[in-house]
């Protein structure tokens, strides 16, 4: 038993890290450091610096212009991405709908839509929630009504992440409404800038209108833009979902956090003539996040190891979402904590792109409470962490 | 990266899953723990021709090997069958140390009776006011010319009714909680000064205290160098932690088993409360914890195996140790819960299960106190 990588593994990760060290924009490393959101060009440019590097999408298969990487590959590239603060691919065309249009799209599908996927020339976001459709996915409403060539599509959509900077969405649309709730849906590609299509921001808690609700009036969709068969697409959306059980567990961004945190709470006030570093109730709760950090990071090892010799996820796997999402917050806490009266200030506009004020200050601390309110998403989306619970009760504990 | 058992570790495992299934049954364990020794001398003997009494040892010294991966995956299977044979006392702590400071001499006279089964011994290190602090020792060790005298109280001796020798911690210099100063003196059971009182632990486990009053040793009983112990006594304190560690993740998977099993067919208001979310989830929260605690022991093994880094280790094992700690209090008393009231009397195993996780949560630091301690490390 042991954890050591090759020694053509060593070597991978030293390319990796030599190259994120001099590829990824100083800029951005400068934004990502002071808590400021990328704009879309800024994250388009650097997912083309990955694909000119042919690294843009790691999970994909060699046939469709991905690396051919092994597991462990992934998994180091992941981590040196992480541990600096490299935004990853977005993730709605590389990792959502790639993956199924290679599974069930037609040759007419693939070609048409994974290339610009690949070089990040279109922006995909997802159409799957809906206003009375959270948990309950398959009670989703959208309907797509078959008239000659196309469907005529109606219904809203909610929760599109970056909504308004896509061109295309992947939709679950209700194809049938006669038979049992999963087995009339359908997966629907559809233009963004399709007449009858209209989206309303949604301002949460952070200020920033990071998400959208979308409404779809009489909006024509060319019949060739359905996935596979009708009626079938739940069982493609499951594929989905369970596409990647690996590098979900956020322990390299979380190694980064935590660095960030021991680093500003050496120079964070007591109160009392110290830091907060020599404040004990806060150390232990520091060192309780990184033994948790450790745990989880040998549980998604544990994984990869099973991957590396042929074997499958083991049930292992299959907590790596819900404690991933619960240790991140749990550090969001923390800066919380260590900004005290800091983190009172709700001035969201100074970590958005071009900010020319007087920024409130100290360093990051009126972003801690933006980052916490902002990602109490972590364990909502994604299949909430309560469906996670459910998927590991009947499908590890057989309950 | 690899983190499956080699054949030789599998061929290990099974050889201990055999003797569980076969000889160690929740009754036959009673009866063991209520003879007289508490412990079944035909059980170590077997141990012994087994050659599982040769894991901790490294080859140099005429054992197995002494990887830490090969104790833990012994000790997973022990805490699944709530062993009670003094492995961790005898060959864990005090083999440990001996092959850790002993002489070739004592080692000679030690260490292969041990692995042959012919002798036990007992480890005497905590005292009424030490907590975990391990360089907190108030018994005395007076030298004068080859004649060493004892004189001191010693709490928590697992074994130390059985044992033919014990090692005693004691201080020949220094102030009660100096690292240096501290040695470790082999004292036989029976010599005048010493007396025992045996008691049976809250996991079936026989443990005593053992008081030290002017006894007289040679100073050749003495393991290692005068009032140097205190590296040693860490390090094999660190590997029992670990070992301990993996005998709980062994008995919380089965807890969480027998709790699972016992939720599918335990039927009220018509339906067999495994149907009930509220309980699911919470057993799905029981199996986090399990695979939480078995990663970081696992993590913890590989980490003794490989590398000089002591500052590591150390943090390695008190990593383990915090985290196992909370795993036991959430899955140990989850279990309960869930079982309801069957869970509570002392015929059902898995009230037992609770018991010896309860007490491998106090053994070598609790979880604050290893938390603490990776932070301080």
């Amino acid at each position: 038993m042991n954890a050591d990588f090759t020694a053509e593994e060593l070597a991978f990760e030293t390319e990796v890290r030599e190259f994120l060290s001099a590829e990824f924009p100083a800029n951005y490393q400068a934004k990502v450091n002071a808590n400021i959101r990328l704009s879309k060009e800024e994250l388009v440019n650097w997912q083309k610096i990955l694909y000119r590097k042919g690294w843009a999408a790691p999970n994909w298969p060699q046939e469709y212009g991905g690396p051919g990487w092994s597991a462990t590959q992934k998994y180091i590239f992941a981590t040196e991405m992480g541990l600096i603060g490299a935004p990853e691919p977005v993730p709605f065309g590389m990792k959502m709908v790639a993956p199924v249009i290679m599974a069930y799209g037609s040759d007419e599908q693939k070609q048409r839509f994974l290339p610009d996927i690949l070089e990040s020339n279109v922006w995909w976001c997802q159409g799957y929630s809906e206003p009375n459709s959270g948990s309950d996915l398959a009670s989703l409403k959208m309907s797509a009504v078959r008239d000659g060539d196309e469907y005529v599509v109606n219904g809203s959509k909610t929760w599109n992440t970056y909504g308004q900077y896509a061109d295309w969405i992947f939709c679950l649309v209700r194809t049938d409404n006669t038979v049992k709730k999963q087995e009339g849906i359908s997966f629907l590609l559809i233009n963004m800038h399709s007449p009858g299509i209209s989206l309303k921001p949604i301002v949460l808690l952070d200020g920033h209108p990071e998400v959208n609700e979308i409404f779809f009036d009489e909006v024509r969709v060319p019949a060739n833009n359905l996935i596979g068969e009708e009626n079938m697409g739940w069982t493609y959306a499951k594929v989905l979902l369970t596409h990647e059980r690996t590098n979900i567990s956020g322990v390299p961004r979380g190694k980064r956090r935590l660095r960030a945190l021991k680093r500003i709470a050496s120079k964070t006030d007591d109160g009392f003539g110290g830091n907060m570093m020599e404040n004990s109730a806060f150390k232990n709760k520091l060192a309780e996040i990184e033994i948790e950090l450790l745990a989880l990071e040998y549980v998604e090892l544990r994984t990869l190891a099973a991957l590396t010799v042929g074997k499958a996820p083991g049930p292992e796997s299959s907590i790596l979402k819900i404690v991933g999402t619960e240790l991140a917050q749990q550090m969001d806490e923390l800066f919380v904590e260590l900004a005290g009266y800091h983190c009172l200030p709700f001035v969201p506009e100074q970590f958005e792109d071009g900010f020319q004020g007087d920024p409130i200050g100290p360093g990051t601390a009126a972003a801690s409470a933006l980052v916490y309110f902002n990602n109490r998403k972590l364990s909502i989306f994604g299949g909430s962490n309560e469906i996670q619970r459910n998927i590991i009760s009947k499908a590890v504990l057989g309950l | 990266m690899d983190f499956s058992y080699t054949d030789e570790q599998k061929m290990l495992q099974e050889s201990v899953q055999k003797f569980v299934q076969k000889s160690y049954d929740f009754n036959t364990r009673n009866k063991i723990i209520a003879s007289e020794s508490g412990y079944s001398k035909d059980n170590w003997q077997l141990f012994a021709e087994l050659g599982w009494l040769t894991v901790p040892f490294s080859e140099a010294d005429g054992g197995f090997g002494g990887s830490a991966v090969d104790l833990i995956l012994m000790m997973d299977e022990f805490g699944k069958a709530m062993l009670v044979e003094p492995f961790v006392p005898t060959a864990v702590l005090s083999g440990g140390l001996i092959a850790a400071l002993g002489s070739d001499e004592q080692k000679s006279e030690l260490i292969a009776p041990l692995m042959e089964g012919g002798v036990q011994l007992a480890f005497a290190y905590a005292e009424p006011g030490s907590r975990y602090n391990l360089a907190s020792v108030a018994t005395s060790a007076k030298v004068e010319g080859d004649t060493v005298t004892i004189t001191g109280c010693k709490i928590a001796v697992l074994n130390g009714s059985n044992a033919r020798k014990l090692l005693v911690v004691a201080r020949e210099s220094g102030d009660r909680n100096d690292r240096d100063g501290i040695s470790i003196f082999m004292v036989d059971a029976d010599v005048e000064g010493v007396s025992i009182q045996a008691y049976p632990n809250i996991d079936g486990k026989m443990s005593a205290r053992v008081t030290f009053d002017a006894v007289k040793v040679a100073v050749t009983a003495r393991l290692g160098a005068a009032g140097a112990a205190i590296g040693a006594l860490e390090t094999v304190i660190d590997r029992a932690t670990v070992a301990v560690s993996a005998e709980a993740v062994g008995a919380l998977e089965a807890l969480l088993q027998k709790t699972v099993e016992y939720s599918k067919i335990r039927k009220q208001f018509g339906t067999a409360i495994g149907t009930f979310q509220a309980l699911q989830h919470r057993m799905v929260d029981m199996f986090i914890e399990c695979q939480m605690a078995r990663s970081i022991v696992n993590r913890a093994a590989m980490k003794l195996d490989g590398g000089e880094d002591e500052l590591e280790k150390a943090r390695a094992v008190a990593a383990a140790k915090s985290r196992v700690g909370k795993a036991i209090r959430k899955v140990s008393q989850e279990a309960i819960q869930i079982h309801g009231g069957i869970g509570m009397t002392a015929e059902l195993d898995v009230g037992q299960l609770f018991k010896c996780v309860t007490a491998i949560a106090m053994m070598f630091g609790n979880s604050d106190h290893h938390t603490a301690r990776f932070g301080a490390l």
